[in-house]
């Protein structure tokens, strides 16, 4: 089992309060923690109006996270990106059942408390979005609502969850329909859990030390990670994810989940891919079923897809060297 | 005798009730194996199922579409002890209505003739820990995580409330079928988990 523990004493989004005399404890890190093992072996997917989130529900998505412009649209349109509008946000919490998410600037607090505000059932503090602040990112743990990260290496996830995040994303490159930046980052993240498991088990606490300082992160999180040999909280991959193939191979590489951007409602059979890429996530093990899934996708309906090597905006870089 | 026990594997907190299975099997020193389960094939093998908490929507559509929906189905109505935690519970009603949304159409096994109220306590942010008590099963003092969680608002005679919270019912059994709102995967306390394992045992000797 992951730890759900990781208490600040003074987190000021852990919250005791009382329903009809009766003691609770809102916003604690099982709570906020426990929300995303919920989500695992699921897709998120993002989605810019009701109708998207609906299809997405039917489709058997685990949450849909609310967009004012598909990542894809953001690298078009170029300006600032902020958090979508509260109105469509309200709309679609109206509308599905499933949980919402929305994403805020890197570091702007207050777009966050607003996504707070809104009652979103969790906020990504996201570099799809123009940042807000290049050196400090948000302090998670003044949240009740929990925050996921995106992260392209251990040192930056174990940062991120030093803050306060209450689950991760290894980042792709947004708005490609490119999934090779995705894999090359999960692959960096195992490699160096490999790296720390490793030291841990043979007992060298200097080298386990010398790695938290390279990391930039206290030494207790690097040995609690090293112990598990896994982050310590539920990690899914994201960035140019556009077909039910790109799902499974991210799903064996040992992401718990997948979140989807533009490649599904950018394509021209969103309805179809919405589905199939969640049979693929769920079967991902299952050969003969991900052929199934694959083949309810038409290629020539794909999002045309974006050569790394060729991009004027790199948004994975935002926020990474904080 | 070797009991078998699976999580349902379609989506959800999956490896946690794995753990907290094994850690139970453990400190009982039950004879018993535990998988995660997807397909019918696999769901025919065992001796007591756990469905674990995840979107009802999602874990309900999935199972329809590899069989093993009806597989379940067809084990748990010849007795096969189950326990549905949180959207496992949702699964496990005839009806279910989302607080906001009203009625949701979405497959449910149908096996609790209950009233049920998805996403009862609100959002996320009103997630919770509490304390509950499950007296007639001798479960005190049990700390409650209950995210977006459902509650039962009525439920007929034969079925047996094991624990209300703020008058709402958030824990169930009827014969072999066991419900909670809350996750008790998520913390440390085995109590329900071995309350199942041996709850398995009875109905399988």
């Amino acid at each position: 089992m992951l730890p759900l523990s990781g208490e600040r004493k003074d987190a000021k989004g852990i919250i005791s309060d009382k329903i009809n005399s009766i003691d609770i404890l809102r916003g604690s890190s099982t709570v906020k923690r426990g929300f995303a093992h919920m989500l695992k072996n699921g897709v998120v997917m993002d989605v810019t109006t009701v109708e998207q989130a609906q299809i997405a529900e039917e489709a058997g998505a685990v949450s849909v996270m609310v967009l004012d412009k598909l990542p894809s649209e953001v690298r078009k349109a170029g300006g600032v990106a902020r958090t979508a509008s509260i109105r469509i946000i309200e709309e679609i919490m109206d509308s599905v059942t499933i949980p919402v998410m929305a994403k805020c600037r890197i570091g702007h607090v207050n777009e966050a408390l607003v996504l707070q505000e809104t009652d979103v059932d969790m906020i990504d503090e996201s570099e799809v979005l123009t940042p807000a602040d290049e050196l400090r990112h948000i302090w998670k743990w003044d949240f009740t609502t929990p925050v996921v990260n995106g992260a392209r290496s251990l040192a930056e996830a174990l940062r991120r969850i030093e803050e306060g995040a209450s689950m991760i994303r290894t980042k792709g490159e947004p708005g490609t329909g490119n999934v090779a930046e995705a894999i090359k980052h999960i692959k960096k993240v195992n490699d160096e859990l490999r790296t720390i498991k490793s030291i841990y088990d043979s007992g060298d606490n200097q080298d386990l030390v010398r790695m938290a300082r390279e990391f930039k992160v206290s030494y207790d999180i690097v040995e609690q990670t090293a112990k598990l040999g896994r982050l310590p909280v539920v990690n899914f991959a994201a960035g140019g994810i556009a077909t039910p193939a790109d799902a499974a191979y991210l799903m064996s590489l040992g992401c718990d989940g997948i979140f989807v951007g533009s490649g599904i409602f950018n394509s021209d059979d969103a309805k179809e891919r919405a589905r199939a890429i969640v049979i693929a996530t769920t079967f991902w093990n299952e050969s003969d079923k991900v052929k199934e899934a694959q083949k309810m996708i038409d290629e020539r309906q794909s999002m045309i897809g974006l050569d790394i090597n060729t991009l004027e905006l790199r948004m994975q870089d935002r926020g990474g060297s904080a | 005798m070797t009991l078998k026990l699976g999580v349902l594997a379609i989506q959800g907190d999956v490896a946690e009730n794995v753990s907290s299975l094994k850690n139970s099997i453990t400190e009982l020193n039950q004879d018993a194996i535990v998988n995660i389960v997807k397909t019918p094939e696999e769901i025919a093998e065992l001796d007591g199922l756990i469905i674990p908490g995840g979107e009802s929507t999602t874990i309900g559509q999935l199972s329809l579409v590899n069989g093993s929906l009806k597989e379940i189905k067809q084990k748990v109505e010849s007795g096969m002890p189950v326990l549905g935690i949180c959207a496992g519970m949702v699964l496990l009603a005839n009806n279910a209505r989302d607080k906001v949304m009203g009625k949701t159409e979405q497959p449910l096994f149908d096996f609790l003739d209950i009233d049920l109220e998805r996403n009862s306590f609100g959002r996320q942010r009103e997630s919770f820990e509490a304390n509950i008590s499950m007296d007639s099963i001798g479960i005190s003092n049990y700390n409650g995580v209950f995210i977006r969680a459902p509650t039962i608002t009525t439920a007929s005679d034969d079925i047996e409330i094991l624990a209300k919270f703020n008058e709402k019912i958030v824990a169930i059994k009827k014969g072999n079928i066991i419900g909670t709102s809350f996750h008790p995967e998520l913390t440390e306390d085995l109590a329900i988990h071995k309350y199942f394992v041996n709850l398995v045992k009875e109905t399988t000797n």
